[in-house]
């Protein structure tokens, strides 16, 4: 039998129900995972205490034959952008120093409901804004993965979820949290060679998660593979009254509605995203991925998706626009850290809090947003991003008309250095050409490990998938996945 | 459109947040190179493209006129930096 | 309707200038929870203790709507013949300051939900259709209302209670119509009157319920709107009017010095009776609007917009037209009797006490005008406070029409019934009140009081006519007053014989 650290959410589940081990084992197993990968920097806040009282309770509830939850006996880690009541969270800034929610988020909040312990808040981009996990206040986080040059350099998990990658992929924690607004989810999973999923827009309550971009920010699970992203999303998702975005809809069984054979499914190849300069690896694997999903029966369309081109940048003014106005509470009046220089007042500790308590990147992206909402300008930006933000989505519209899924890479580029795109934030938002469109168009789209480049690193493919058809994406993600065969894991260097 | 300085000033003024020159004159170019690569929206004919205003076809539900919540003052105060006497403190303001 | 020119005209030096007044009135819609929280809206808890965690912006915190607050914009709308906008939505508008937790207040900016409206003011009490002007409203919309500074409570800070913080406000936008200070206060009187006909607002301006930002220019007869200037927080109808005669003659004077008006924001201060510019900061009016993501567009269905047109009361022009029209009262006690909704209320109360309304009505109103509103005022009651109910009104007036007792004992039995809460023909009864009809025994004391002053008989018959009151007095006297006057004069008459 497998280790219980190598085990996923349905590999817990199967052993806690049939008494192979206690969920308190299975705490304490990852409890200790955790506490031994600290070079990798991926846990911010370590929570045993949580994991451990989850776990006890999920043993009693077996012991008195209760029907156990569908995480019962699953510790998971939690991205920092999540509030945890009475349990530190920072959005990995320096401005929510200090801060202790004294509420609880609803993905949480359902995540607990289901039976699963938490680990620990996990280390990721300041704010969700990155895609390296290197705008951290508190370090970047290191992912496991090494290239396979014999060198040590150390590589990014991808971002903004990158703690959550690494701790996964790592076989640190079984399954995590994750948020995805322009692709932070899909992004860090391929990059470290796990699955990630983030579902249509409105499934999963954002009532305590830590606002980046309003109209964009959808949590998901980031897990082994598709079946364990399966159950954790039926765990997280559901309808919240205290979102107004909340769909009202009941959570589908994913997970019982899982099936490979795609029979009838076409499958479609959008032209636009064939970019220049893509590398040959992954071009090779997207041909692969053609392969497998034909095998699995469906049928292979050309799409195009015309203003693909436009997505990133209108991207980078509509997220930056919800941004700069999101993170205005950030003042030092009611939590988190107050800068307050000698006889300033109060407009003069807002500057200064702000200056001292956010990040670069942060920083960057509210002066964008400010400006593109500002007097003369709005039109020419936010209003224009947002008609072209129309016309992404009536581009995936028309795309349904000839297939039910969409085939791409998930990212431009396997993982790269820490450090080597820190300098160009340009670069570093190109990281995102695959996964924004269907952010902006609030579609459901899955990453899944596909393969392993030239130098020994995970490549993920991405299927995307209309509104609400989450199953549609799963099922496809678990066709690619069995052909696939992907098995590699970081060796453990930490 | 591009920036001056005097408009990154005034942009982080706008957002709290305090610059150096120094670091003002960083911003400019990093600015505008952001701003000059979205500028490529203005390419895309929208004469006709209303803007999204949802992106998952969803309406606006109300909730009754009831008193759920408040109450909670030690949970407001909880996380003050300065909390006196059941207010907020904040820097002596002059209107 | 018939428009009546304004007369109100600066003098300057430079000849007339007339004033162009516009109002945002913010008025506080009524509702037991906020608008996107569900704190209570009570006013005079102790601090922050009417703050949900969404009050107080924590992280993650989202807005849900209060169905009530868009509910009373709509009736309201409805009540000022305004367009309901069926597609409405919110926006963010985004500035600094310690009183808004959230660093925006959510607003609407591009689409409110009413439109153009109006609304007829009147600045003639006693005779409103003859001094009548319609007042455009541009529109109306739903915003938060921000928290409470304090300023006096330490030496080096500030204080910041957040009770008020996302209480529903409409904001009521008038066109630029009005051209004097009386203009304005009427508009104020009219539009508080409706909101409390409606019940979407109390009204209560002393408890900030209701404020006026008050936007001011001068022009010279017949030229293009001048510049004008915004003075925030105007919170009584004395005050709007003060700060309309303050700013127009300071306009004036900095025109007529070659000047230039400056379009700002100012404060009006009531102790020096001035207004003066609030400096904000240069970037104070870019407030990057931009819809909220955290909500989607407001779309109305037809049928909630029917039930919120059918659930609207009488409103008080109709209502002031039925009384004048149907009850038959004058246009002075018509106006008076509706200005305000409890008074027509309570007058209506008192005719449901009888099948044929229009026979008491206007006896009624009198009565109404000038004996429970003296009363009223003298003991600083509203009159929902009145000691005397309507029903106990409608019994004084029936003993006042049967003959029961005269109107001048019907002013002794009122004051009783203030004192002691009594019924007025219990009081009738027990204090023997009741009015002498009986022809004998008036007959009688008439042949005493004649017998009395033969001499006055004599001058009267002698052609001195104006003694016959003096015969009436002494007749009411020795009867104590509850001789019935009608009687008495008949009798006198009969008796004294033709005078002269």
């Amino acid at each position: 039998m497998a280790e219980i650290f190598e085990l996923g959410i349905a590999g817990i589940r199967t052993g806690v129900a049939s008494g192979d081990f206690t969920a308190k084992e299975v705490a304490e197993t990852f409890i200790d995972r955790v506490s031994a990968a600290k070079s990798l920097n991926a846990v911010l806040v370590e929570t045993p205490d949580h994991a451990l009282a989850a776990a006890e309770a999920t043993d009693k509830a077996k012991a008195a034959g209760e029907t156990l939850g569908k995480m019962a006996g699953v510790p998971i880690g939690m991205k920092d952008l999540f509030c945890t009541e009475g349990v530190a969270t920072t959005a990995a800034s320096l401005i929510l120093d200090g801060f202790t929610p004294q509420y609880e988020s609803t993905v949480s909040a359902n995540l607990f409901k289901a039976g699963a312990g938490m680990l620990g808040k996990l280390n990721m981009d300041q704010f969700a804004m990155g895609s390296s996990n290197e705008t951290s206040a508190f370090g970047n986080v290191i992912s496991p993965w090494r290239r396979n040059d014999g060198g040590n350099t150390d590589l990014a998990p991808g971002g903004s979820s990158g703690g959550s990658a690494a701790v996964v992929s790592g076989r640190i924690c079984p399954a995590a949290t994750g948020t995805d607004t322009g692709g932070s989810i899909r992004q860090p999973a391929a990059f470290v060679g796990i699955t990630g999923f983030k579902p249509t827009y409105g499934r999963c309550s954002r009532w305590g998660t830590i606002a980046f971009a309003s109209s964009l920010d959808q949590a998901g699970p980031m897990a082994h593979d598709v079946r364990d992203c399966a159950i954790m999303l039926e765990a997280m998702a559901g309808f919240d009254p205290k979102d107004s975005t909340s769909l009202d809809l009941p959570v589908p069984e994913w997970e019982a509605g899982l099936k490979s054979d795609l029979t009838g499914k076409r499958i479609g190849i959008p032209k636009e995203y064939r970019v220049d300069n893509m590398p040959p690896e992954i071009d090779a694997l997207w041909q692969k991925g053609i392969e497998w999903l034909q095998d699995a029966g469906a049928k292979i369309v050309d799409v195009s998706l015309p203003h693909t081109k436009y997505a990133l940048p209108a991207y980078y003014i509509i997220a930056p626009a919800e941004a700069s106005s999101n993170l205005a509470r950030y003042d030092g009046v009611r939590y988190g850290m107050r800068d307050l220089p000698d006889g300033a007042g109060l407009q003069d500790m807002y500057a200064a809090t702000r200056e001292s308590g956010f990040g670069p990147e942060v920083k960057r992206r509210i002066m964008i947003g400010t400006y593109v909402l500002s007097a003369g300008y709005y039109d020419a930006y936010y209003t224009q991003a947002q008609k072209v933000r129309t016309l992404i989505s009536q581009d995936f519209d028309k795309a349904w008309e000839s297939c039910d899924l969409l085939l791409t890479p998930t990212a431009p580029s396997a993982a790269f250095g820490l450090g080597e795109k820190a300098d160009d934030p340009l670069a570093m938002y190109l990281n995102d050409v695959f996964t924004v469109p269907s952010s902006l168009a609030g579609l459901p789209a899955i990453s899944v490990p596909a393969g392993l480049d030239g130098q020994g690193l995970p490549l993920g493919l991405q299927i995307i998938g209309k509104a609400l058809d989450e199953q549609s994406v799963f099922n496809a993600g678990l066709a690619m996945e069995e052909r696939a065969g992907f098995v590699a894991k970081p060796e453990q260097w930490w | 459109m591009s920036v001056d300085k005097e408009t990154v000033k005034k942009i982080a003024s706008l957002s709290r947040i305090a610059v150096t020159e120094a670091e003002a004159d960083a911003l400019v170019p990093e600015l505008n190179n952001i701003l000059g690569w979205v500028e490529q929206l203005g390419e895309v004919d929208c004469s006709k493209v209303e803007p999204m205003t949802a992106v998952i076809p969803n309406k606006l539900r109300l909730r009754d006129d009831e008193v759920t919540d408040g109450n909670v003052r030690d949970k407001v105060l909880a996380n003050a930096p300065v909390a006196e006497h059941g207010f907020f403190g904040v820097p002596k303001v002059i209107e | 309707m018939s428009m009546t020119e304004s007369t109100y005209r600066i003098q300057g030096a430079t000849g007339e200038w007339e004033v162009v007044i516009g109002l945002e009135v913010h008025a506080q819609i009524t509702s037991n929870a906020k608008l996107f929280s569900g704190a209570s809206t009570e006013f005079g808890a102790e601090p922050n203790t009417q703050v949900s965690l969404v009050d107080a912006a924590m992280p993650g915190m989202l807005p849900v709507l209060n169905k009530e607050c868009v509910r009373q914009a709509v009736r309201t709308g409805l009540a000022i013949n305004a367009q309901i906008n069926k597609y409405s939505r919110f926006d963010r508008k985004n500035y600094f300051y310690a009183d808004l937790p959230q660093g925006y207040q959510i607003s609407q900016l591009y689409h409110p939900i009413v439109g153009e409206g109006k609304i007829e003011i009147s600045l003639d009490e006693k005779d409103p259709d003859a001094h009548g002007k319609t007042v455009g409203v541009e529109r109306i919309h739903i915003e938060q209302d921000a928290g409470k500074l304090m300023h006096d409570q330490h030496p080096t800070m500030s204080y910041v209670d957040l009770n008020r913080c996302g209480v529903a406000l409409m904001e009521i936008v008038s066109m630029p119509d009005m051209t004097s200070p009386k203009e304005a206060a009427a508009y104020v009187r009219k539009l508080r009157s409706i909101l409390r006909y409606v019940g979407s607002c109390d009204g209560n301006m002393e408890q900030g319920s209701m404020r006026a930002d008050v936007n001011v220019s001068v022009r010279k007869p017949g030229d293009e709107l001048g510049i004008r200037t915004e003075t925030k927080n105007v919170n009584s109808l004395r005050f709007i009017q003060q700060v309309i005669e303050y700013e127009a003659q300071r306009q004036v004077d900095v025109l007529e010095e070659g000047g230039e008006i400056v379009q700002e924001t100012r404060l009006f201060d009531p102790d020096r009776n001035e207004t003066r510019s609030m400096r904000s900061k240069e970037d104070a009016h870019d407030y990057r609007y931009f819809p909220d993501p955290d909500l989607l567009p407001l779309e109305l269905e037809d049928d909630f917009i029917f039930d919120c047109k059918a659930s609207l009361p009488e409103l008080p022009d109709e209502k002031r037209a039925r009384y004048k029209n149907v009850l038959g009262l004058s246009a002075y006690n018509a106006a008076v009797l509706t200005a305000e909704h409890e008074t027509a209320l309570w007058f209506e109360e008192l005719l449901e006490t009888t099948d044929e309304p229009e026979k008491i009505a206007s006896s009624a109103a009198n009565w109404l005008t000038s004996e429970l509103f003296g009363a009223l005022n003298k003991m600083g009651l509203s009159i929902e406070q009145s000691p005397v109910s309507p029903q106990q009104a409608a019994e004084l007036l029936g003993l006042i029409a049967d003959g029961t007792i005269s109107g001048k004992i019907a002013k002794q039995v009122f004051e009783i019934m203030l004192e002691t809460g009594d019924g007025a023909a219990r009081i009738v009864e027990e204090k023997g009140l009741k009015q002498e009809s009986d022809t004998g025994a008036i007959e009688k004391v008439i042949a005493d009081v004649m017998a009395a002053n033969e001499d006055k008989v004599a001058e009267y018959r002698g052609g001195k006519d104006k003694l016959f009151g003096f015969f009436v007095g002494q007749t009411m006297k020795a009867m104590q007053g509850k001789a019935n006057p009608q009687v008495v004069n008949e009798l006198l008459k009969k008796t004294l014989g033709p005078a002269g």
